[in-house]
């Protein structure tokens, strides 16, 4: 099975361990992955926020690229460039004349054929459980994950999961043998588009969320987006300077917990580029040794 | 002719649902979205009261605010909303509106980080992370903001030191010169 693949701007960075974690997973599920050739950023937040043609002409190019590639389903892990993925090719299929537009920003038209996937919704639906279960060597011996999603499942274009209530990710982790627990704030903010100009913000968000995980025993934060993950990481140390000191909560990506079940190594899935050490609760479940 | 209408109250209404598609005409004022809102606390007018303004043309608090900034665009509010209103697409709406009509915005610093944030995709086709802190550092008067992440950022190999630019920059370019703030000024 040969898929896109539509990293985005952070996956090369900060993010780095949600790529090197999602293609070592894929390889040892036997799927090739192929990077869409010439990428652009999507345009994130700062492009809808400031001209409505460029948010829309940003994504516009990739599909175009994806679809010059002959490539019909192309993953895009971060939320937000999978939801202006998603959403504009929804938007050109029903509007003609914006299609017109971006056909002439863009300079080459799209036609429509490239189905965008998140991370989530490709191991659940193409890939299915049963088939992931079937890759995994080892148990995550009932590690008490809390399954955080951020707001991806109420993005414009993606309907993936419940708004409220997701439980996607939830059922990964209880394949994976972990314990997915019931906690309250799935879908809270987390605030990381705050992050570096309304700082503040983002500390009483993350502090919010990592309290809520810590009050229902979880040893670890399973996350599916780049930015939650890198937001939820580096601030806890200054959540801790901030509001007294607490104990650090390993925020994983959920990429990376399948990659534990499939045996790949420790550097392989990035684990050694998290914030917080993650070791502690790992080797406690014996999924890891010292 | 009703007083009301002479005076332009729909004026704000008509140019939201122009711009968005969202009439906030529907909205009834149950204060769901302003419940919901993670970023309440901070902010100094209400989600509900965002749309009440638009309700009544008021404009000159409404595009000012700091609200329209700080709003994350979680789409909680969108999705709670009883009469289906996506009030974080009017809130994106406001946030063009304000620089369309060049008033002084209530966040300048977010303004700044994004308008940094698109220079670097303009100029590379990507966003170059470290530099967009570090412009944005400069432009803020804060150039030691974070600092302290910086080390293990690098140690950790999340930071990378040098941007990548893509092949059809060009084009990218051509995109940014041809794309316009608003949808209907191109119709």
């Amino acid at each position: 099975m040969q898929v896109g693949y539509y990293p985005g701007c952070s996956l090369e960075s900060s993010a780095k361990e949600f790529d090197l974690s999602i293609r070592a997973v894929f390889e040892a599920l036997g799927i090739s992955l192929k990077e869409i050739s010439d990428w652009n950023c999507c345009g994130a937040s700062p492009a809808h926020y400031l001209n409505e043609e460029l948010a829309a002409a940003l994504p516009y190019r990739n599909l175009v690229k994806a679809e010059e590639a002959g490539l019909d389903k192309v993953i895009s892990p971060c939320p937000a460039c999978y939801s202006h993925m998603k959403h504009v090719h929804e938007e050109v299929g029903k509007d003609a004349r914006l299609g017109d537009r971006l056909r002439r920003i863009v300079g080459k038209g799209y036609e429509g054929k490239v189905d965008s996937k998140h991370f989530l919704d490709f191991i659940n639906g193409d890939i299915g459980l049963e088939r992931l279960k079937s890759s995994l060597k080892t148990s995550l011996n009932g590690l008490r994950v809390a399954s955080y999603y951020g707001c991806l499942t109420r993005l414009p274009g993606v309907k993936i999961d419940d708004v409220e209530n997701p439980i996607l990710m939830d059922g990964i982790i209880e394949a994976l043998g972990g314990e997915p627990l019931n906690w309250s704030h799935k879908t809270e903010c987390c605030g990381a588009s705050l992050s570096v100009t309304r700082t503040e913000i983002a500390l009483r968000l993350v502090r919010s969320i990592v309290e809520a995980a810590q009050e229902k025993g979880a040893q670890c934060i399973a996350v599916v987006c780049p930015l939650c993950q890198s937001n939820l990481d580096t601030r806890q140390g200054d959540v801790s300077k901030k509001y007294g000191p607490s104990h650090k909560m390993p925020i994983l990506y959920v990429s990376q917990l399948i990659g534990l079940g499939q045996k790949l190594g420790f550097e392989q899935l990035g684990l050694n580029r998290l914030i917080i050490n993650p070791r502690s609760p790992l080797i406690e479940k014996g999924i890891i040794e010292t | 002719m009703s007083y009301l209408n002479s005076q332009g109250i729909h004026q704000l209404r008509d140019t939201i649902l122009s711009i968005s598609g969202e009439d906030v005409s529907k909205c009834i004022q149950c204060g769901k979205c302003s419940g919901g809102c993670p970023v309440s606390p901070e902010m100094d007018i209400q989600p509900n009261q965002v749309l009440r303004l638009v309700q009544i043309n008021d404009r000159k608090p409404l595009l000012g605010c700091s609200t329209i900034w700080i709003c994350a665009s979680c789409q909680t509010c969108s999705v709670r909303c009883p009469e289906d209103i996506d009030i974080s697409k009017i809130m994106d709406s406001l946030r063009k509106l304000a620089l369309e009509e060049k008033v002084p915005v209530g966040e300048k610093n977010v303004v700044k980080f994004d308008e940094i944030f698109l220079d670097l995709i303009r100029k590379r086709g990507r966003v170059h992370e470290l530099e967009l802190v570090m412009r944005y550092n400069l432009a803020s008067r804060q150039p030691f903001k974070d600092a302290h992440l910086g080390p293990v950022m690098l140690l950790r190999g999340k930071l990378g030191l040098l941007g990548h630019r893509i092949k059809e920059v060009g084009r990218i370019r051509e995109i940014f010169k041809n794309s316009k703030r608003l949808f209907r000024d191109s119709r």
